[in-house]
C-alpha cells in the first residue's frame, strides 16, 4: 500500500465531532479574515489559536508530514518571490526606509521588507494548520453533505464525494496498466530518454483515459437508475443535525473575526506598523 | 388491471445507432411474485430487454420500438427514469461501477436520499435492508475493503430499502466467485420468498441460477425469444444446445451415460434429480467403460518458485514460503479467494516487485536480477480487461508495439506480426482499427500482442470472466492451441469449468500459503480446501454420490475424458 496523505482516520476528539459544515464555516471565515488583515498581533492570536485547535484534535504527525514540507517549500518559494520582483514592498507600504544591508543594484534589505514578509508568513501560518485540520478530520461522506449545506448544488456537491471515491480505483487502473504495459518493455523510468519517456507515457495514459470515460458512463447510468438528478433537493445520510457545540464554535470564530477587523481596521488602514 | 405486472405485446425495438432491431416480436407476460430467469448467450437482447424494463431504454440509450410494454400496467416511455426506478430496482453486474457511495450505509442510502427520505427513516430503512442481506456489521466498510460478494449484497440492499415492486437483477453473477455466487443466489431467493416480490434475474450461467428454484425460464436467441418453460421442460428439450448455452454439468455426464433426460426426472437440481435404475446402470456402465487411465504426460520444468516470501511494507507478508513448479507445455489454473496473493505471486513471476526471500528458476536459471523487460521476453502476462491493455489505433500496430521498442526491423516484425494474427485467428482483421472489435476479440488482440515476443510462459488473468459459453469455449480451445504449442500456459481465475476441462493442475492459495496442488478433480474434491479459495463443489460429485459411487473423484475424471474426447 501507498502512504495515505490528508485522508481522513476515524478518530475522537472535540475538532472530530464538529459538523463537517460547521467546519467548512468556520475554515472559509477564518481564512478570508487572515487573508484581509496584515495586522501582526491579529496574526499572532490567531496563529494561537489554529495551534490550539490542532493540538487538541490530535491528529498524527505521519498524516500530514509530506504536504506540510510542501506547502512550507511553496512558502519558501513565495517569500523569495516577494523579494526578488518587489525588494521594496514593504517601505512602500509603511512609508518609512531602514536599511539593514545593501546586496546590489536596487536589492536592499530593508526593516519594513522583513517586518512585511513576517506578516505574509504568518498568514499562511495561521490558515495552514486549519486548512490539514479540515481535511483530517472531516468525513469524506460528510463533507459533501456540508457542502450542500452551506448552498452548493447537490449535483456539484456529490461530485466531490464520487470523486473521493473513485480515486483509489483509477490508482488501482493506473498500477495495473502500468505494470502490464512495463512487461512488454514500455519503459517511464529515468532509463530512457525524455521525448521516449513522453511516447511511452501516452501509450500507458490513452488506456486509462479511455477505460474511465467507460467506467464514468456506466456510474452515470447507475446513478439515474437509482434516482440521482431529479429532485431538486436531496437529503443526505451522512448530514448531522448542528449541535449546541457547533453553534458556540461556529459563534466564537465570527466573533474572532469581528474582533480581528475592527482591530485592522480601527486606524484606516489594515496595515499594523510598528515603525 | 391484468393480474400481470409486466407485459410485452409483439415488442420490438432498435437503437439509434443500429439498422437491426435488437428486440423482435417479443411477447412475454410476468404475473405479481414470479421469480423469472431470462437466459441468452450475449448480443442475445436478453440485456436490453432488462434494460426496457428499468428505463434505461429509451431514457439512457436512445432507440425506436414497436408494439406494447407495460409495466404495472404503465408505459415506461410516457414516464421518466426516476418514475420506472419506484417500480424496478435493478442490480448490475459491475458492482464497482454502481457502488457510489463512500460507504456500505452511504451506498444503500443513496437512492434514498434521491428521495428525499427524512434522516430518521433513513437510517431505520438502511439498517433494515443491511440486515435482511446480513451486512449489517459492514455499514461503516468502505468498497476498497469489501469482496466482490459483499458488495453485489450492497447493491441487493441498496435495491430493497427502496422497496420496489420488482426487483431486476442484471446478470449478478459475472464478477463473483462460485462461493459468493451461490450466495447472492441464495439471498435473491430468501427475499423473493419472504418479501413477495417479482424477481427477474438476466444471466447466461444457468447451472448456478438454478443453485435456487426459480418458476419459469425465458430462452433468448438473436432478439426473439425461443422458449418460456418450465425448468424442467426447458432441461428435458434441445433448446440450451441450439440456444448456445451451458447446461448443468450433472446433465451433461447423463448424456454422456446414454440417458435421456425427461421432464419427470425433476432434472433442475442435483438433489431432487430422480434417478431409476435404468440411469443408475447407464451410469454404472459408463463409469466402467472407461478406457484405462489417463496418461497424464510429464513435463518437463520450466519455471520454479522456491519457498517465495513476499510483503508490502509493513503490513506483514502476502505470501508465505509459496513454491510450485511449472512444466513447458503444461496448464496451470491459480485459484484463491480475493487478497490470497494471486496477484502479487504473478507480479513477483513477472518482475514488478522483488521477493523478500526465495528463488525462482527459468529453466534451471535464476532470474531474480532481471529486469521486467527481460523477463517479458520469455514471460508474458494478459490483463483480465483488454481495454487497460490496447493503446494503438489500428491492430497491427498494438501487436508491433512489443517489437517497435525493442527495435526490431520494420521487415521482421511484419512477418513475426503476420504469423502470430495467423495463430490467433486475427488475420482478416488486421487493418482494422482496434475499436471496431468484439469483447472477445480484443481480449484476442491482447493475448497475440504479448505472443508476438515469443514468450515460453504466458499468464493470463480472468480470461474468461464475463464471457458466455460460446467465448469462453472459443478463447479456451484458443489456450489450448498455445498449449499444443508447448506454451505454458497459467491461468487465474476461479472458472470451475475451466479448471476441470482444460488445465493439467490447480494450485490453490490461501491466506499467502500454497494449501493444495493437483490434478483439478482432486483439489476440487476436497470440500475444505473448494471452500479456503471460495470455490464450490461440482454437481457431478452430488451426481456420483447419488449414485452411490463410493470414489466420485474417478467418476469426475471418467466425465473429463469423456467431454474432452467428444470436442471438436
Amino acid at each position: 500500500m501507498r502512504a495515505r496523505m490528508l485522508t481522513f482516520t476515524r478518530q475522537d476528539s472535540p475538532v472530530h465531532r464538529l459538523n463537517g459544515a460547521a467546519k467548512l464555516i468556520i475554515f472559509i471565515l477564518w481564512s478570508v479574515s487572515a487573508m484581509i488583515t496584515y495586522d501582526t498581533r491579529c496574526l499572532l492570536a490567531m496563529l494561537l489559536l489554529s495551534l490550539a485547535a490542532f493540538r487538541m484534535s490530535r491528529v498524527k504527525f505521519g498524516d500530514y508530514a509530506v504536504v506540510l514540507y510542501v506547502i512550507l517549500l511553496f512558502l519558501v518559494l513565495n517569500q523569495m518571490a516577494i523579494f526578488v520582483f518587489s525588494p521594496l514592498e514593504g517601505t512602500r507600504i509603511y512609508g518609512t526606509r531602514h536599511e539593514l544591508v545593501h546586496l546590489a543594484g536596487r536589492y536592499t534589505v530593508t526593516a519594513e521588507q522583513l517586518f512585511y514578509q513576517l506578516n505574509v508568513a504568518l498568514k499562511y501560518a495561521v490558515v495552514i494548520p486549519l486548512a490539514i485540520l479540515f481535511l483530517l478530520t472531516t468525513d469524506p461522506g460528510e463533507f459533501a453533505a456540508s457542502l450542500n449545506r452551506i448552498g452548493v448544488n447537490y449535483k456539484i456537491a456529490y461530485a466531490v464525494s464520487l470523486a473521493l471515491r473513485y480515486i483509489p480505483d483509477i490508482q488501482r487502473d493506473y498500477e495495473q496498466i502500468s505494470f502490464s504495459a512495463q512487461a512488454r518493455g514500455i519503459d517511464i523510468s529515468r532509463r530512457e530518454k525524455l521525448p521516449k519517456r513522453i511516447k511511452n507515457m501516452i501509450s500507458i495514459l490513452t488506456p486509462l483515459i479511455l477505460s474511465s470515460i467507460e467506467r464514468i458512463e456506466r456510474i452515470s447510468a447507475a446513478m439515474e437508475l437509482r434516482g440521482f438528478g431529479t429532485g431538486r433537493r436531496r437529503t443526505w445520510f451522512r448530514s448531522k443535525p448542528f449541535t449546541f457545540g457547533d453553534w458556540v464554535a461556529v459563534g466564537s470564530v465570527c466573533a474572532i473575526v469581528a474582533v480581528s477587523a475592527v482591530i485592522t481596521f480601527y486606524d484606516g488602514s489594515r496595515f499594523y506598523s510598528i515603525f | 388491471m391484468s393480474p400481470n405486472i409486466i407485459e410485452f405485446e409483439h415488442f420490438s425495438f432498435t437503437y439509434r445507432s443500429q439498422q437491426e432491431p435488437t428486440l423482435r416480436d417479443i411477447t412475454l407476460s410476468i404475473a405479481a411474485g414470479e421469480k423469472v430467469l431470462i437466459a441468452g448467450p450475449s448480443g442475445s437482447g436478453k440485456s436490453t430487454l432488462a434494460h426496457c424494463l428499468n428505463g434505461l431504454i429509451p431514457f439512457v440509450h436512445e432507440g425506436a420500438s414497436d408494439g406494447r410494454l407495460t409495466v404495472k400496467g404503465r408505459n415506461p416511455r410516457e414516464l421518466s427514469i426516476a418514475a420506472v426506478s419506484e417500480m424496478v430496482g435493478t442490480v448490475l453486474q459491475d458492482p464497482d461501477g454502481q457502488f457510489v457511495g463512500l460507504t456500505v450505509g452511504e451506498d444503500i442510502a443513496f437512492g434514498l436520499e434521491n428521495r428525499e427520505v427524512p434522516l430518521a427513516e433513513m437510517n431505520r430503512r438502511v439498517t433494515a435492508a443491511a440486515a435482511a442481506v446480513g451486512i449489517e456489521e459492514l455499514l461503516g466498510a468502505s468498497p476498497q475493503e469489501l469482496s466482490g460478494g459483499q458488495k453485489q449484497k450492497t447493491m441487493l440492499a441498496g435495491v430493497l430499502a427502496l422497496n420496489t415492486d420488482i426487483l431486476l437483477f442484471d446478470e449478478p453473477l459475472a464478477s463473483l466467485d462460485p462461493a459468493s455466487g451461490a450466495q447472492v443466489i441464495e439471498w435473491i431467493d430468501r427475499i423473493a420468498q419472504e418479501t413477495g416480490k417479482t424477481v427477474i434475474l438476466v444471466e447466461h450461467r444457468l447451472e448456478e441460477v438454478l443453485h435456487r428454484p426459480v418458476d419459469r425460464i425465458i430462452v433468448m436467441e438473436d432478439g426473439r425469444i425461443v422458449a418460456d418453460f418450465s425448468p424442467a421442460q426447458l432441461l428435458a428439450s434441445e433448446v440450451l444446445a441450439g440456444a448456445g448455452l451451458r447446461e448443468p454439468l450433472y446433465l451433461s455426464a447423463l448424456k454422456y451415460a446414454g440417458c435421456t433426460i425427461t421432464e419427470e426426472m425433476q432434472p433442475q437440481h442435483p438433489d431432487k434429480l430422480q434417478l431409476g435404475e435404468k440411469q443408475l446402470t447407464g451410469l454404472r456402465e459408463w463409469q466402467a467403460s472407461r478406457a484405462g487411465s489417463r496418461s497424464c504426460p510429464a513435463y518437463p520444468p520450466l519455471l520454479e518458485l522456491q519457498e517465495i516470501t513476499f510483503g508490502y511494507g509493513k503490513e506483514g507478508p502476502v505470501l508465505q514460503q509459496v513454491s510450485f513448479t511449472a512444466g513447458r507445455g503444461e496448464m496451470l489454473c491459480i485459484a484463491g479467494r480475493n487478497g490470497a496473493g494471486k496477484s502479487t505471486l504473478s507480479r513477483l513471476i513477472c518482475g514488478l516487485y522483488k521477493p523478500d526471500s526465495g528463488r525462482i528458476l527459468l529453466n534451471g536459471r535464476d532470474i531474480g536480477r532481471d529486469s521486467i523487460r527481460e523477463r517479458a521476453q520469455h514471460i508474458g502476462y494478459v490483463m483480465q480487461n483488454p481495454n487497460h491493455m490496447l493503446s494503438k489505433h489500428l491492430l497491427h500496430d498494438e501487436i508491433a508495439l512489443g517489437l517497435r521498442l525493442r527495435g526490431f526491423g520494420e521487415e521482421e516484425i511484419r512477418e513475426r506480426v503476420r504469423k502470430t494474427l495467423q495463430i490467433c485467428g486475427l488475420l482478416p482483421f488486421r487493418e482494422w482499427p482496434v475499436s471496431a472489435l468484439s469483447y472477445g476479440q480484443k481480449k484476442r488482440v491482447t493475448i497475440a500482442s504479448i505472443l508476438v515476443l515469443e514468450p515460453e510462459i504466458l499468464i493470463l488473468d480472468e480470461p474468461t470472466a464475463g464471457q458466455d459459453y460460446g467465448s469462453y469455449h472459443e478463447m479456451m480451445e484458443f489456450l489450448l492451441e498455445l498449449q499444443q504449442r508447448r506454451i505454458t500456459v497459467i491461468i487465474i481465475t476461479h472458472d470451475m469449468h475451466l479448471m476441470l476441462e482444460y488445465a493439467q493442475r490447480t494450485v490453490v492459495l490461501s491466506g499467502g500459503r500454497k494449501l493444495a496442488d493437483g490434478r483439478p478433480e482432486h483439489v476440487l474434491a476436497d470440500k475444505q480446501i473448494a471452500d479456503s479459495a471460495n470455490l464450490r463443489e461440482t454437481s457431478l460429485y452430488s451426481l456420483a454420490r447419488r449414485a452411490g459411487f463410493t470414489e466420485p473423484e474417478e467418476f469426475v475424471r471418467r466425465y473429463i475424458d469423456d467431454d474432452r474426447r467428444r470436442r471438436p
